[in-house]
């Protein structure tokens, strides 16, 4: 069901490495300098920023629209599926976010720091992968399929 | 400026990691759960643990909370978006994001005080 293919990587250039490198660590720095100048409380909200999804949404749009092309379609209308797929993930994702922070704004001042750390991260995969089991079985994402009305749709669940 | 050089170096590594998992994985959508990954947090909490102690990361984690919630509803406006209104991707997550930015500012100010 959940595959994991390296040569994926192959597909991404460089430059999107770098880009999302330099994204990755401007959000880190941002939420840094905030939380020095402004205080914990205001900073921290900058530890949630979406720092790659906007980078990482792009990415799918232009790779599956490629994919599209190099077989003779124009693939954008389905670019932009993937990627709103793409985002619904990022969705069910966030949920596990606010797991993550819950735990270690709960655990963090009475255990081990490296413990809580790796507590939240569990916390973090575990939530996310379970929402997203329950989208899969359609329990709450029924209307992904029928709105878009596409085959498209499902093709792309599927990959 | 050390402290924010290794800030960026390992913000950047984070973030990149989880980015090159949501490449490998398949299905799509479950690729997306590594485009909300907790990357920047594990980057920024444990260096300010480090630094500030736990109480201080404790306060950044209460209000890290709030911005997931707006996380959540910021995703999913831009799935719908994208799929409603067939924008592309770089113009609708941008074109959405005050939407980020609102939703967490505006709880974090309902919650000043109570964290």
């Amino acid at each position: 069901m959940v595959e994991f293919r390296i040569s994926a990587l192959k597909s991404t250039r460089p430059s999107e490495y770098f880009a999302r490198f330099v994204f990755g660590g401007a959000a880190t720095v941002l939420a840094g300098i905030i939380a020095k100048h402004y205080g914990a409380a205001l900073g921290g909200l900058f530890l949630a920023f979406p720092a790659i999804f906007p980078c990482s949404a792009t990415l799918v749009e232009s790779h599956e629209k490629e994919r599209k092309r190099r077989i003779g379609h124009d693939g954008t209308h389905r670019g932009r599926m993937a990627a709103s797929l793409d985002a619904a993930g990022a969705a069910l994702g966030a949920v596990g976010l606010v797991a993550f922070a819950a735990l270690l704004w709960y655990l963090l001042p009475r255990y081990n720091a490296a413990l809580v750390i790796a507590a939240a991260t569990l916390a973090w995969a575990a939530v996310s992968v379970a929402l997203w089991h329950l989208r899969r079985k359609r329990v709450f994402g029924l209307r992904v399929v029928q709105r878009t009305g596409a085959h498209a749709a499902k093709q792309l669940s599927n990959r | 400026m050390t402290d924010l050089i290794v800030r960026f170096l390992v913000g950047g590594a984070i973030v990149s990691v989880f980015a090159m998992l949501g490449d490998v994985l398949r299905p799509k959508s479950f690729a997306g759960l590594f485009s909300a990954a907790p990357s920047v947090a594990l980057a920024t909490v444990t260096l300010t643990i480090h630094k500030e102690g736990k109480a201080y990361a404790a306060q950044e984690a209460a209000s890290m909370l709030l911005a997931a919630v707006a996380f959540i509803v910021y995703a999913a406006a831009a799935s719908y978006v994208l799929r409603r209104y067939r924008c592309s991707a770089l113009f609708t997550t941008i074109v959405t994001m005050p939407v980020w930015i609102g939703i967490s500012l505006g709880l974090w100010w309902v919650a000043l005080g109570r964290l």
